[in-house]
């Protein structure tokens, strides 16, 4: 039998219906490109936006054929830099973390600040920096300029340090110490598979900033075949306003790279754990 | 808070667990930061005489500085950023927190599916969304200027002069707003069931709960949303240089990253371009510090 509803359970309309205007505003864009994607390079400009149209095959060929399969390249590209660099990151931000927040060390407390500075200081305003100390390096152009600078993120350190700090008792370590475990072993079977969840979202955090990051590799690399998709589109929409049909590869583009992204947004939605920003961990 | 009692004294284990990310922290932020501070006090200098003269780097002092300060291209860009800002941060904030308590709120329908179509967004690369709805504010291809032709009232200018601030803060808002809803919205239900049903009892309305009970425990989040908001605003630099080929209101120094960025890459000016990244970074580094101040609120925790 269903439980009498409370009069605030109740279906409201208008809250429903404003709810349901932002999914739409949300939903308008993606759904245009999608069918965009579908229109020849003619029917672009000439029917209405949201008919679609009959050249999907052919856009697709000519995105997958743009320079001897560019396109291919930008995405595999795109999965390393996000993919590789994030992984990386987040054991590094673990280990920084877990090391922050369960031990008592000479220089915590500055490396504590340092990483809150870094917090606060975007990623961006250091990109001209970070291009400056590739060039001495001689990495500029190749993959590890856009790599490297992405493996430091002060911000998933600090998540990392509030996960440990309120989801790894000190007890359970006191205990597995009495024991007579060594601090690496403790780590291993103890301080990392209890902080697996943070782990995930960090890494995800991570994930979708590189993944989305423009002016880093904008800045380094100047090879398109090293381009993630963010600087490859863009490259094919600045190019448009001469070469129209180029715009037409671009919206495609676009269709195809948003697609699988939404789809592992949809997926891996349920293991984010964003209450580690909003502070709901803490205590 | 203190460290377990019982950690070994002098043991290396912490040193080797925070060495990789100091290392690459050292590395690829502060070995940056110094070296842009030391190149911004830098300049090519004709030295010598007449023609033997040659053009070499010294010490050129705060001239990098003074320039950057004193160039109104750079101040018209925070200007701009301004403008822009003004829209994108309050919208975005307030649209995540309505759409945050409307999920909190029983009486909604359709909250799953209405929570996963305003998160999408946030997958979707700033470039990638300045494209659909650069494409979308295109007078050809948008279909709102589709519309409004059909019913006579001719093209909406969104890439016009009136219209770009509008039209590049949307793009912000639509990227940002499902975030800052998730943070905001996972916060409300944090706060306690009683707290919200023992105001009901006292027969307040949905509103008033919303108002004093659920907005003042969700503050720490808010301000959290806020400062990423600022921040997030402070480096734009994606979205304006996506959709400048769609337009010619935005100029090649439209916002302040711009600027440098053609400062280092067209005019091959690094020193000045390094200037104007430690007066951004710094700007950016108070900004916030003061915001945290102001609010009072411990949003990013503290040494516990």
């Amino acid at each position: 039998m269903k439980a009498q509803l409370l009069p605030h359970q109740r279906a409201k309309i208008l809250p429903t219906v404003v709810l349901l205007v932002g999914a739409l505003y949300c939903l308008v864009p993606v759904a245009w490109v999608i069918v965009a994607s579908t229109k020849s390079g003619a029917e672009l400009f000439s029917t209405f936006t949201f008919a679609p149209g009959t050249g999907l095959l052919d856009n697709l060929r000519d995105l997958f054929a743009y320079g001897d399969g560019q396109f291919v390249r930008w995405a595999a590209n795109s999965a390393l830099y996000a993919g590789a660099g994030s992984a990386a990151s987040t054991l590094i931000s673990t280990l920084a973390g877990y090391g922050m927040a369960k031990y008592e060390f000479r220089g915590r407390g500055v490396l504590f600040y340092a990483i809150l500075a870094g917090v606060l200081v975007p990623g961006m305003t250091l990109a001209i920096p970070q291009y400056l100390i590739m060039s001495e390096l001689n990495l500029v152009g190749g993959y590890w300029s856009v790599l490297l600078p992405s493996l430091i993120s002060p911000f998933g350190i600090y998540l990392a340090r509030v996960y440990a700090l309120s989801s790894v008792p000190d007890a359970t370590l006191e205990a597995a110490r009495i024991d007579g475990a060594s601090e690496y072993r403790i780590l291993g079977s103890i301080g990392l598979p209890m902080m697996v969840p943070g782990m995930v979202t960090i890494f995800m955090l991570h994930f979708v900033g590189t993944w989305n990051n423009f002016l880093l590799p904008y800045i380094m690399l100047s090879d398109q075949s090293k381009f993630p998709i963010t600087v490859g589109l863009y490259t094919l929409l600045s190019q448009g306003s001469s070469e129209p049909a180029l715009y037409g590869i671009a919206i495609v583009g676009a269709a195809v790279s948003v697609v699988p992204l939404i789809a592992l947004l949809l997926f891996l939605q349920r293991f984010w754990r964003l209450d580690l920003l909003s502070g709901g961990l803490k205590g | 808070m203190t460290a377990p009692a019982g950690a070994r004294r002098g043991s290396r284990a912490p040193y080797l667990f925070v060495a990789p990310a100091v290392v690459l922290f050292v590395a690829f932020l502060a070995v940056p930061i110094g070296y842009a501070v030391y190149l911004s006090v830098r300049g090519l200098r004709l030295t010598g005489t007449g023609i033997f003269g040659t053009r070499q780097e010294v010490f050129v002092g705060l001239d990098n500085y003074a320039r950057t300060l004193t160039d109104p291209e750079f101040w018209a860009g925070f200007g701009r950023l301004a403008l822009y800002g003004l829209i994108s941060v309050p919208l975005t904030l307030g649209l995540a927190l309505l759409f945050a308590l409307l999920l909190d709120y029983a009486g909604s329908r359709g909250r799953r599916f209405s929570r996963t179509a305003i998160f999408l967004p946030y997958a979707i690369p700033g470039v990638t969304a300045s494209l659909l709805w650069g494409f979308m504010y295109l007078p050809s291809t948008s279909p709102f200027s589709f519309l409004t032709r059909e019913l006579g009232l001719g093209e909406i200018p969104f890439l016009g002069a009136g219209g770009i601030y509008p039209s590049l803060a949307n793009v912000a808002i639509w990227g940002g707003v499902g975030f800052n809803m998730i943070i905001i919205y996972t916060s409300l239900r944090g706060i306690p069931a009683e707290l919200s049903d023992a105001a009901r009892i006292d027969g307040a309305s949905e509103w008033r709960i919303a108002w004093h009970v659920k907005i003042p425990l969700v503050a720490p989040a808010l301000v959290l949303t806020g400062l990423f908001a600022l921040i997030g605003t402070l480096q734009v630099y994606g979205e304006p240089t996506t959709l400048k080929p769609m337009t010619t209101e935005i100029s090649q120094t439209w916002v302040p990253l711009m600027l440098i960025y053609r400062n280092a890459f067209l005019r091959d000016d690094l020193p000045l371009a390094s200037a104007a990244s430690v007066v951004l970074a710094a700007g950016t580094l108070a900004v916030s510090v003061v915001l945290l101040k102001l609010t009072q609120r411990r949003a990013l925790g503290g040494m516990r």
